[in-house]
This record gives C-alpha cells, sequence and structure tokens, in this order.
C-alpha cells in the first residue's frame, strides 16, 4: 500500500569499498575544455556549471590545455615540482623517524602534497594562511626553515610552540601561516574573522583555508559560509574532499556526492577542481585570490583528491578501505602528473627527477642532523618544564605563579 | 560624574573604548541598527558607523569564530551574547581556541576579545533566560572572567576587560541593568540616587582581580558577584550581624587576598551565588578558604546557592538564593 513505510529499514550509508573489495573508480568524465573561465563579478548561480564539474589544466595525457590554463612560467612548475617533492621526502623521513620514537606522532600529506603547495603559490606573500594539519607544505613556499619544522615536530628545545603541541601543528607567522589546532574546522569559521580584520584595516590581504570533507559536518563549516557571504570577505574556502576522514567514508559528511555546490544556496561562488592537478589549483585560486581582493566576496572551491596514506602515524587504513584504493584514484598523483607534464614540454628528464630527488634527500637528512642537535622526543633535551605555566595568559596571575612554584619544587632537574 | 543604570553605564563604557581605539570593533544580535535588546549599544552604531557596530547573523558559534579571526589579526573584538545560556553553540570556539591560542602558537598569535552576555535570574526568564554560568568558564585555563555588579563597577571593569589582551568573559547581572535587587521583586528600586550609579562619562577602569569591599564589619565574611551582591546587602541588614560584603568583582584571577584579610578578622564565611552549588565557583572558594584560613575559622563555612536543578520560570523566588536564607546562613556561622 502506498504510504507503508513499515519494512524500510533505517538507512546507513556505508563506503563504496571496504578491504578484500576489488578497488574501483568510475571514470572521470570530465575534460580541461569542458569549463570557460568565469566572469570575476559572477554570482553564485553562474558558477553552478563549475560546481558540478571540475576544472582541469592537466588531461589524461598530462598535457595542459583549456581555459583555465595559467600559462604559467616553466620555472614556477619546477619551483612547484620540488616543493612538492620536499614535503613528500620530507614526510617519509618523518615517518621512519616516528617508527623509531623520535616523533610521538606524525601526519603524511601523501597524495595531496599539490593542494597547499599550488594554492599558496598563487597568493601574495601578505596573505593569510589558516591551514589544517594537512598543508604544512604552504610553509616550504612561505620560505620556512625546515630545522625549524622538525624541531617542533620532534618537541625539542628549539620547538617555537615550546612542546605544548603535537607534531604538524606547526605556527609560523612570520610566513602568515597561522596556528594548526586539533578540533577539526575551528579554522574555517575563524580565518572570516581574519579576513574581515584585514578587510576593516583596508589592507590588500587576502585569507586563505581549508577544511577536510569529514569536519565539513561540524557547525563551523557553516558559519564560515554564512559569514563570510554575509560581510563579503576578502576568503578562499577549501574543502579538501580527500575522501576519507580515518575510517569515515565522505559520505558520512554529506547526502551530496558534491562538496563544491553547498557553496551555491550560501551565495558563494563555488567551484569544484581536480586537487592533484597543480596548474589547475593554482589557476582557481588565483581567480578567487582577484575576487576577494576586488572586493567581491569569499570564493568556495571543493578540491578534489584522495588521501593515498594513513590519517597519521596511529592509523591503519588496510582495516577499513582496499589496501591499494589510492592506486585506483582517477587523478592519479599530483607529482608524477607535473612531473610528466614537464617532460611533455621537454623541460624536464627522468635524469633531473632522480638529481632533484637526491638534492632533496640530502637537505632533509641534513636538516634532520642538524635538528636532533638541540634534542629528540626519545632523548630530549625537551622545552622547560616552566612553558607550561607561561603564555596562559600574557602575564601569569598569581595563582598559576603558586602552581608554578609548587611545579618547579617537584620536577625533575 | 553623572547618575548612570547599568545600561548606560555598559553603553558609556562601550562608547569610551570605540573613542579610544580604532581596534574596537563590536558585533552580535541586535546590537547594530537597534542597540540591543537590553539597548546596551543603543546609538552607538549611529555615532560610529556601521563598520564599528553591527549586527551579526543568529550564530553565537559564529560570532565567537569570526572574533577569534579578527583578534588574532590585530583587532580588539567585543562581541555580545545576547543571553548567557545561549553560549554554548560557542563553547568550543571560547574553549580551545580564544583560551589556548597564545599557548598553543608559543606566544605567536593572542586573541584579545571581550565576550559581554547577560546572565542571572530574576527576570521571569525560565530555564533558558536565566542561568550564570560563570563555572562553566571557570574551568578554563586561558580565560579570565568577570561579573560586575552596579553601574560603577560595570563600566571600570569592562573597560579593563576590554584592554585587556586575554579573552575574558563579562557577565553583566540582567537583573540589574536598570535598579539594584535587594530579593523582594514586589519592590524593585531603580539606580537613581544610589551611590554605585555615579559613573563618570570619561575613561577610567578597575583593575581585574580585584575585589570591592561592599560593606564592612566584624563578624562575618559574605562573599558574593552579581545580583547576589545586593541580595547579601538586604540579608546583612535584616540579620542584623556586622558583615564584611566582598564584591568579588572578578572571578578568575580572584582576589584572595582581600579574602583572606577579612576572614582573618571575622572568622566566619558565608559565599552566595545564583549557580548551581556542585561544582559551582563557591566550591573552589571554599576549598581555597580552607587551606589557607583553616586556623582563623571560628565556625564552618556556609553556602548559600542555585539549587541543583534547572532555572523554573514561575518559582524563580524558590530558586534564587533570597535574604532569608542567607540572613539564616550568616546566624548559623555566628554560633558555637
Amino acid at each position: 500500500m502506498a504510504g507503508d513505510s513499515s519494512d524500510i529499514p533505517l538507512h546507513i550509508p556505508d563506503a563504496p569499498h571496504r578491504p578484500g573489495d576489488e578497488s574501483e573508480f568510475a571514470d572521470w568524465p570530465w575534460k580541461p575544455e569542458d569549463l570557460e573561465m568565469l566572469e570575476i563579478d559572477c554570482s553564485a548561480e553562474e558558477s553552478s556549471e563549475h560546481a558540478i564539474g571540475l576544472v582541469r589544466v592537466l588531461g589524461d595525457d598530462n598535457k595542459a590545455s583549456g581555459k583555465w590554463n595559467p600559462e604559467l612560467p616553466t620555472e614556477d612548475l619546477k619551483k612547484g615540482l620540488e616543493h612538492m617533492l620536499r614535503l613528500r621526502i620530507f614526510d617519509d623521513r618523518m615517518m621512519k623517524m616516528q617508527r623509531t620514537g623520535k616523533l610521538s606522532f606524525y601526519m603524511r600529506s601523501f597524495g595531496e602534497e599539490a593542494v597547499a603547495i599550488a594554492q599558496t603559490m598563487a597568493l601574495e606573500t601578505q596573505d593569510w594562511l589558516f591551514p589544517t594539519y594537512r598543508q604544512p607544505g604552504a610553509q616550504f613556499v612561505r620560505g620556512r626553515d625546515m630545522v625549524s619544522m622538525i624541531c617542533h615536530c620532534i618537541g625539542n628545545e628549539e620547538d617555537n610552540v615550546k612542546g605544548r603541541q603535537m607534531p604538524v601543528h606547526y605556527t609560523y607567522k612570520e610566513g602568515r601561516f597561522i596556528s594548526v589546532s586539533s578540533p577539526v574546522g575551528t579554522q574555517f569559521s575563524q580565518a572570516v574573522g581574519v579576513a574581515l580584520a584585514s578587510r576593516y584595516k583596508e589592507l590588500d590581504e587576502v585569507t586563505i583555508t581549508w577544511i577536510g570533507d569529514g569536519a565539513s559536518a561540524e557547525g563551523d563549516y557553516h558559519y564560515a559560509l554564512n559569514f563570510a557571504a554575509i560581510f563579503k570577505a576578502p576568503v578562499i574556502l577549501n574543502i579538501v574532499n580527500n575522501q576519507w576522514a580515518i575510517s569515515t567514508h565522505s559520505n558520512f559528511a554529506s547526502g551530496l556526492q558534491n562538496f563544491a555546490i553547498r557553496g551555491i544556496p550560501y551565495g558563494i561562488p563555488s567551484i569544484r577542481v581536480d586537487g592533484n592537478d597543480f596548474l589547475a589549483l593554482f589557476s582557481v585560486t588565483r581567480w578567487a585570490r582577484q575576487r576577494a581582493a576586488r572586493g567581491l566576496g569569499p570564493t568556495h572551491i571543493e578540491v578534489l583528491t584522495y588521501r593515498a596514506g594513513a590519517h597519521s602515524s596511529s592509523d591503519d587504513p588496510s582495516r577499513y578501505r582496499p589496501r591499494d584504493e589510492n592506486e585506483y584514484w582517477p587523478g592519479g598523483d599530483p607529482i608524477d602528473r607535473l612531473k610528466d607534464h614537464l617532460i611533455s614540454i621537454g623541460e624536464w628528464t627522468e635524469k633531473d627527477h632522480d638529481k632533484l630527488s637526491e638534492k632533496l634527500d640530502n637537505e632533509v637528512m641534513a636538516a634532520y642532523k642538524e635538528a636532533v642537535k638541540f634534542g629528540d622526543l626519545a632523548n630530549g633535551p625537551y622545552p622547560s618544564s616552566d612553558a607550561i605555566f607561561t603564555e596562559v595568559y600574557e602575564t601569569p596571575p598569581w595563582h598559576l605563579m603558586e602552581q608554578w612554584d609548587e611545579m618547579k619544587k617537584w620536577r625533575e632537574d | 560624574m553623572s547618575n548612570m543604570n547599568m545600561v548606560e553605564s555598559v553603553n558609556s563604557a562601550l562608547d569610551t573604548m570605540l573613542s579610544n581605539d580604532e581596534d574596537v570593533i563590536i558585533f552580535g544580535e541586535d546590537v547594530g541598527y537597534f542597540g540591543g535588546v537590553f539597548r546596551t549599544s543603543d546609538g552607538l552604531q549611529e555615532k560610529f558607523g556601521k563598520h564599528r557596530v553591527f549586527d551579526s547573523p543568529l550564530s553565537e558559534g559564529g560570532i565567537a569564530a569570526t572574533a577569534f579571526g579578527m583578534g588574532i589579526n590585530g583587532l580588539r573584538p567585543v562581541v555580545e551574547i545576547q543571553f548567557a545560556d545561549y553560549i554554548f553553540p560557542a563553547y568550543d570556539q571560547i574553549v580551545n581556541e580564544m583560551a589556548k591560542v597564545r599557548h598553543r602558537s608559543g606566544g605567536e598569535f593572542w586573541c584579545p576579545v571581550t565576550i559581554r552576555t547577560p546572565a542571572g535570574g530574576g527576570i521571569r526568564g525560565g530555564h533558558h533566560h536565566s542561568q550564570s554560568p560563570e563555572a562553566q568558564f571557570t574551568h578554563t585555563p586561558g580565560l579570565k572572567v568577570v561579573y560586575c555588579s552596579t553601574p560603577y563597577n560595570a563600566k571600570g571593569l569592562l573597560i579593563s576587560a576590554i584592554e585587556d589582551n586575554d579573552p575574558v568573559i563579562f557577565l553583566e547581572p540582567k537583573r540589574c541593568y536598570r535598579g539594584p535587587f535587594y530579593g523582594d521583586p514586589h519592590n524593585v528600586p531603580t539606580w537613581s540616587g544610589h551611590p554605585e550609579a555615579e559613573v563618570p562619562e570619561s575613561h577610567y577602569s578597575i583593575p581585574l582581580g580585584e575585589a570591592r569591599l561592599a560593606l564592612e564589619g566584624d563578624d562575618c565574611t559574605v562573599i558574593a558577584w552579581g545580583t547576589m551582591v545586593h541580595v547579601c546587602e538586604q540579608a546583612i541588614k535584616d540579620s542584623g550581624i556586622s558583615c564584611d560584603l566582598i564584591d568579588l568583582q572578578t572571578l578568575v584571577p580572584w582576589d584572595r587576598e582581600a579574602i583572606e584579610k577579612s576572614i582573618s578578622k571575622t572568622g566566619r564565611c558565608v559565599i552566595v551565588h545564583e549557580a548551581p552549588k556542585t561544582s559551582g565557583f563557591g566550591a573552589e572558594m571554599v576549598a581555597s578558604i580552607q587551606e589557607r584560613c583553616f586556623w582563623s575559622l571560628e565556625s564552618p563555612i556556609e553556602r548559600v546557592t542555585g539549587w541543583d536543578t534547572p532555572f523554573p520560570h514561575t518559582t524563580e523566588w524558590d530558586y534564587m538564593p533570597g535574604p532569608d536564607r542567607i540572613a539564616a546562613a550568616i546566624a548559623k556561622t555566628q554560633e558555637d
């Protein structure tokens, strides 16, 4: 009988594939030629095709084409490739060190190296970056010394956050890279405030922020879109859909298969971009920056990618997804694709690539050796435990001073 | 000097800070064009412009997050949460973000935000317009917590809160916006003629962390904050017992020295708050006082508080501590 729902079970979604299943993804129907450039002052509705589709520049053959081709100088492409490879080698080294107890914990950007690196390269140096733990690569673009990054991760005496945060929770104000926080999503709505402060001060500064597909189920994602739209904040709001939030598939974060279009009903022009395509990412971000800088407000971007590695050093993805699923991702690998592109235009060779890898390997090893001179988590020395009490407030109040004195009596010096 | 009620003195503090510091910016629900549901920002948008004083969406989490971002990027936001009962969507942003960013970033970023919020009962507000959630914030390192009680201390403390470089939760006892409340709902005076309603029009500040001696006496130390300061004043009169009445003003960091000094004189103590008893800030004070003043105490410390229940609507006078309960507690401390 119509309307009788007594035999319909409770619907609980599941991931498309679990351990033991064949890995597969549908082929992408999108090509670099599909989408026109958007007018800089387009409305949210006018961006619909770009939200439903996928902005690509590198085709299946990794040649660049289409209206979104940023026509970047070869030197910039090589720089992007170098930073991505630097991050991958850095991550691999740090992961090895984590396994030997030199770090408590680590998180790689494996498979997502293009995201922060291409997007930060598309910005100006005065722009604010408000990252999650999966965008450390932005710091290389902003010139952070690798030794200082390692000192943070291994929690030694030179850790600029003084042993207070877990590894990968970087802070780098000099590079306008704002402190990473563990609660997922909080930075997204805060970034709107950062952007509004820049606008209030009438400065040419744009803020970029990122959130994961999983964290987009938090209230902060929705606060951010709403405030950004209402106050026309000069902010670039990226939702990095890497398919997985630890073991939670993206279909637990939204009833849609597409995250980009969620920006449209908020009144924000929205674009989906291939997150493993360095050129497309660069292009879309540069476009969004122009909008923001001209007072046209926020842009919402779904960065479509795949978390090729584990969530963190504490995670084993073979427990909840096919072991080789990353190899089937239609977007491929961001480093391989830019490398192939450079080779295809005659600007790069396998030999160049090997030479670069070797150089970066040496760079990372040298930085690591330099960093451990200041101690590591396994052996110390650590930052002084006085740092428990400092910078809780600008000036410690009496109750902290008393407890600090008590701690000093009991600690092992 | 002019006679102001607490709405006017809060407004005067905001006006003063908007004039003195271009980095001060005010937003929240209904605070802009309309001037706030309690009128505390009345006229400020017109005077300073929409870019300084504006309405926000109905989104406490978004308000706190936006204030956080503005704060770490050089502004000094003063935001209003329309009722303290509605602060909880912002709790994560306050507790995990504002309170910790200076520490977690190694001092590279800090968040000089003031969150003003009307709190407490006595306005027939039921359980979602009456709560006094100070203890939800005193338990969070990195926050300062202030609770004003009079027009004079509201302005002086609010200016200090805004000028402070740490995040401050600033609770305003809404029952006292337009007059002190002595515990009798049928006889509510205005602030007119009250000495604590003589408020300078210009800038002044009351340091955070200092208590105010509201009454001076010999035989008992009564400690309260917010509306309860005035209810205690009535109770002390009714009891006929000579008491120090300490208006705590700031809960974190609290003025332990003033309390020790008083108890070493009186040897007896009553602590009064509207909020529920269990894990209330009174419990923290009792613990500290017995650590420091054990040998001065002549009798057990008494607590008079709201019950460990939701705040009621029609029967709120049986919930809120009134002069009778407080006077009885004062009398009890005098027993040998």
